[in-house]
């Protein structure tokens, strides 16, 4: 049940884009049509889904004060956490590479999907912030940080469809000239967070 | 820009602040803007800006990163083998945050506090990689400093015009570190004191940051016509 829950507050109520503006630069530019918006969404869910966790057993095992001690209890007072910014981006962007690899040799239908847009996670701040908010929440087992970044990666899938339906449609409508594009797109996604406002202090 | 014209007689060397290193600084003020035309480090921009102050610290922070990201990756242009040539850039920036990180934590916890994750994702953000893609790689350290400060300001100048509004017409004040909150009308006048005005919570939540930054897209791209997309 609590899993249900984390993964519901990751996609509504604590969505990367609405809530927290992460992820906004691809969100912006590669929301122009639905179909491109699914293929990025897809492999945001799966490159978080995956680093999450990763970063989680790295903070635990090697980066946090005291985590150290099961290699030799004399490691205790060792804090790492300096260290964390560096450590969490090697890892998104290692494991970016070996993911767009794994995929390419194995999957070559899903790497026609979401080939061109694997490069681009790497500096997609959504990956890294889902690592941080991890960080910084200290989620008490790794199940629940793997739903966290699951549930944050379904959000942001969600937020990109929607935004890229309504552009697709808007590009017939009559907009005064200046904010045509860009400028419409922001007012846009301000609505849409007002909406996404009322899940707001939902506890399930 | 347009309307800077100068009519200096350009060296038959190029010095550090020719015609062409000027435009470098003043380009990215309006034309070629990372905010609002670009469309690079977004993320930043939009939660940070509730308070003007610290607005100010992350445009510091965001100035100290690019301009020793596209100096250092501008001078090891020759050498970085171009295949893993993101990890190198990545690796650059994320040793630059974790000074300003750092420095943060050591001289201002609360403002560290209250930034929060967002130091550490100035690393991603596309702003600084995107200009050591685009320019660093490919050009002498000097101008790189040059790009990398007017990409900072232009970046900075959006990012204040956005807090000044939000944290105006927010919380009626703007709080400066050592004088603290200084409000712009007299106490009667709010309701809370029998008076008339009320401040815009609004404007203190998520959504209205997107909605200021896509108002003034649409004056800036109504001053500056060129600037206007097809659709």
């Amino acid at each position: 049940m609590e899993y249900l829950s984390l993964f519901v507050k990751g996609i509504f109520v604590e969505n990367m884009i609405f809530a927290y503006f992460l992820g906004m630069c691809s969100y912006l530019a590669v929301s122009k049509t639905v179909k491109t918006a699914v293929g990025l969404g897809f492999a945001v869910i799966f490159v978080l889904g995956i680093t999450v966790p990763i970063n989680y057993l790295l903070e635990n095992f090697v980066l946090k004060e005291g985590a150290l001690t099961w290699l030799s209890p004399e490691y205790a007072t060792v804090d790492l956490s300096f260290l964390s910014y560096i450590m969490f981006i090697a890892v998104i962007a290692s494991m970016v590479q070996l993911v767009e690899m794994i995929v390419e040799k194995f999957a070559p239908a899903l790497y026609g999907a979401l080939g061109i847009f694997l490069p681009l996670i790497a500096v997609n701040c959504s990956i890294l912030g889902g690592a941080l908010f991890m960080q910084e929440r200290q989620y008490p087992s790794i199940g629940e940080a793997t739903i966290f970044g699951l549930g944050s990666g379904v959000g942001w899938l969600l937020a990109i469809v929607a935004i890229a339906a309504i552009r697709e449609k808007i590009r017939y409508s009559n907009i005064p000239a200046p904010l045509k594009g860009l400028g419409i797109t922001f007012i846009l996604t301000g609505l849409m967070g007002m909406a996404f406002m009322a899940f707001m202090g939902i506890e399930i | 820009m347009s309307t800077e014209t100068t009519t200096a007689v350009e060296p038959k060397r190029e010095s550090l602040f020719s015609k062409k290193n000027r435009k470098l600084l003043t380009d990215p003020l309006d034309d070629s803007n990372p905010i609002t035309v670009q469309v690079l480090g977004i993320c930043s921009a939009l939660a940070i800006t509730v308070q003007v102050q610290q607005a100010v610290i992350m445009s510091l922070a965001v100035l100290f990163v690019m301009i020793g990201g596209n100096v250092i990756v501008s001078m090891m242009r020759n050498i970085i083998p171009d295949r893993i040539r993101i990890i190198v850039q990545l690796v650059v920036i994320a040793s630059l945050v974790i000074i300003v990180d750092e420095v943060l934590k050591a001289y201002s916890p609360d403002i560290s506090e209250k930034l929060s994750v967002f130091v550490g994702l100035i690393i991603t953000n596309c702003i600084i990689m995107g200009r050591l893609e685009a320019f660093a790689l490919g050009n002498k350290p000097g101008p790189a400093m040059l790009d990398a400060v007017g990409n900072a300001m232009g970046y900075a100048w959006i990012l204040l015009a956005v807090a000044l509004v939000r944290e105006v017409f927010g919380s009626g004040a703007i709080s400066f570190p050592g004088v603290g909150q200084v409000k712009f009308l007299p106490e009667g006048w709010f309701m809370a004191n029998g008076g008339f005005y009320e401040n815009n919570n609004l404007m203190i939540l998520p959504p209205m940051a997107l909605i200021t930054v896509g108002i003034i897209i649409w004056i800036q791209r109504s001053r500056n016509r060129s600037l206007i997309e097809e659709n």
